[in-house]
């Protein structure tokens, strides 16, 4: 089943538009990569899906218009992370998270024990059952990014939605927040769209990239359709080689100009 | 799974405690006073109106405690109590630990429009209404409704909003200035009103602003978790399914609301907004579903308290009570500003 669907679609800010024509689709359970250079409007496209940008063209969730949703219920069906998220200063982890219940509850009602234990069973899943009396500056910059994606897990959306997620996080607890999502994503069949500017993340853990250039799709498909050595240097201007790891992985290694020599 | 740290709430023994810590104050600021009726006396006196006994006062010593000292306590109570859940509501809307109920042009627009009144009629001792309070009542919601449309005019968000409040607050400053120079011979009576002061205090004050304040602590109370929303940012605020710009408009109207009956009574008193809710922030935690209400009672308390000092200390004369709460305060929003440096980036 199609989980979203994007039919030239276009966005931007305060009438100046940074993305057009976008149309893409993507199945329920799907991990989509939205890649492209600095400025390419992969951010932007991401907040139109969430309803943060003003958008153009046509949005569908489940088949069904995302304008026609009401704010509410389109946060039940959408969970957002921004790539640099705003931790409240003082709130505890179980506060934050709880945060993420926001969408369920009347505008001026408060939580109930389902609530609670739903963020209880997020924060045992994330691993962060420990940390959840903490003040969230005393995390270190791999917990915060869970205790981000367990506020946005707590929406129990269908759709994620992450912008860089990997931001500030050194190899290893990019790959473990990577193969986390991965996770939900299987056991879940939550759908995934995420912004990566690693190339390499999005080519493993991505099923289909959408690469973005000058705010237009200039590629799209899966990994090793999109991700060849032409096509990164025609729109990053980078010199890279694209190899297979012994697993049979994609890589998309930096190779420097000119060669070193033998 | 069961070892889930409690989320921050109000627990009935917070509120408890608080309750207790406002009643205590509350029963000592009626007790004490200028007119050397002796607290003793006062508390017969008290007792003997609750239980229906005999009073030790005069006719004319109990009015003085039920006329004059008793609606002083009251309106104390409820100045205190809406500047500072003014104050963390407007520290909520954005997100800036330091912020106060004036920031938007209220202090200024009541100080502006307190001063023309004092400027055109000086002596008003025998006039029907003092139009005073009524001014600067008009003044503190007319300086934030001009920072409204000049902030929403120019993109509406928080930042902008705060700017425009400085600049609005810095035109009206400068019309109230040049409206003082020009009249010299009042700016005792000018001065004395920015201050601030409980002195005309009466039951005709509390019922003129209990309404506002009323109203006002019972919306913020209720937006209160909206608040904690709004603390994650507009953009991420918006995910979960709010509008932050009609919470932001919501919360504003009633923090001004009940800022702006404050002033009409009471004149600028501050840091009252400040210091009260940082206060509570540190004793009780940051969620604003704790601060908000915590506000109202130590608010109260606090304000009461330092209209006492006030009201005592050079006694039969009285000291302006912004005197008190900002050399109590002040030397708190130091403190403030050397452990929140983090925050303020």
């Amino acid at each position: 089943m199609t989980a979203l669907a994007l039919h030239g679609v276009g966005a931007g800010y305060d009438g100046k538009p940074v993305v057009a024509e976008v149309t893409a689709e993507l199945e329920t359970g799907g991990w989509l990569a939205i890649i492209g250079p600095n400025g390419a409007g992969k951010s932007t496209l991401l907040k139109a899906i969430a309803g943060l940008a003003t958008s153009t063209g046509e949005i569908l969730l489940d088949g069904m218009a995302a304008a026609a949703l009401r704010s509410r219920e389109r946060a039940r069906r959408i969970g957002y992370a921004p790539q640099i998220p705003v931790l409240p200063e003082g709130l505890s982890v179980t506060d934050y998270v709880l945060l993420g219940r926001t969408p369920h509850l009347g505008p001026l009602a408060r939580e109930g024990p389902t609530d609670l234990a739903i963020v209880e069973q997020v924060l045992a899943r994330l691993d962060l059952s420990d940390l959840a009396g903490r003040e969230l500056r005393t995390l270190s910059g791999g917990e915060r990014q869970r205790a981000v994606l367990a506020r946005v897990l707590a929406q129990q959306a269908g759709l994620l939605l992450l912008d860089e997620p990997t931001t500030g996080l050194d190899i290893g607890h990019a790959q473990a927040l990577l193969d986390l999502v991965d996770r939900l994503r299987s056991e879940d069949g939550t759908t995934v769209v995420s912004t990566l500017h690693d190339l390499t993340f999005a080519a493993q853990y991505a099923d289909r990239l959408l690469l973005l250039d000058g705010g237009r799709v200039v590629a799209a498909g899966t990994p090793a359709e999109v991700l060849t050595s032409s096509t990164v240097h025609r729109h990053y201007a980078a010199e890279v080689e694209v190899l297979r790891t012994t697993r049979g992985h994609l890589v998309v290694a930096p190779s420097r100009t000119p060669p070193l020599p033998d | 799974m069961a070892n889930l740290p409690r989320p921050t709430r109000l627990t009935p023994v917070t509120i408890a405690v608080w309750v207790l810590v406002l009643v205590a104050v509350m029963v000592g600021a009626t007790l004490i006073g200028a007119a050397g009726l002796g607290w003793t006396r006062v508390a017969r006196e008290v007792l003997a109106q609750l239980t229906g006994g005999t009073s030790p006062l005069s006719t004319q010593e109990a009015a003085i405690v039920w006329q004059i000292r008793v609606p002083r306590v009251v309106l104390a109570g409820l100045v205190g109590a809406a500047l500072a859940v003014a104050g963390a509501a407007f520290q909520g809307v954005f997100r800036n630990p330091l912020a106060d109920p004036y920031l938007l042009g209220a202090g200024a627009g009541a100080g502006m429009a307190a001063t023309l009144v004092v400027v055109a009629a000086p002596q008003r001792g025998d006039w029907l209404v003092d139009p005073l309070p009524l001014a600067a009542f008009a003044g503190a919601l007319g300086g934030v409704g001009l920072t409204w449309l000049i902030g929403r005019s120019a993109g509406g968000g928080p930042a902008i909003l705060l700017l425009a409040g400085i600049a609005v607050a810095a035109f009206l400053t400068a019309v109230q200035t040049f409206a003082q120079q020009l009249n010299t011979d009042t700016i005792e009576q000018v001065y004395t009103w920015m201050l601030g002061g409980l002195a005309t205090a009466g039951w005709h004050e509390v019922l003129l602003v209990l309404p506002y304040i009323g109203l006002s602590a019972v919306v913020l109370c209720l937006c209160a978790r909206l608040l904690d929303v709004l603390a994650v940012g507009d953009d991420e605020a918006a995910a979960l399914g709010i509008r932050p710009g009609r919470v932001r408009l919501v919360v504003l109207l009633a923090a001004s609301l009940a800022t702006a009956a404050a002033v009409a009574v009471s004149g600028l008193i501050g840091f009252v907004g400040i210091v009260v809710p940082h206060i509570m922030r540190l004793l009780a935690g940051a969620s604003y579903r704790v601060v908000v209400p915590l506000s109202i009672l130590g608010g109260a308390a606090f304000l009461i308290a330092a209209d006492v000092i006030a009201r005592t200390v050079v006694a039969p004369a009285e000291l302006p009570i912004g005197v008190i709460t900002a050399f109590t305060g002040a030397p708190f929003f130091i403190l403030v500003l050397r452990t929140h440096r983090r925050g303020l980036r």
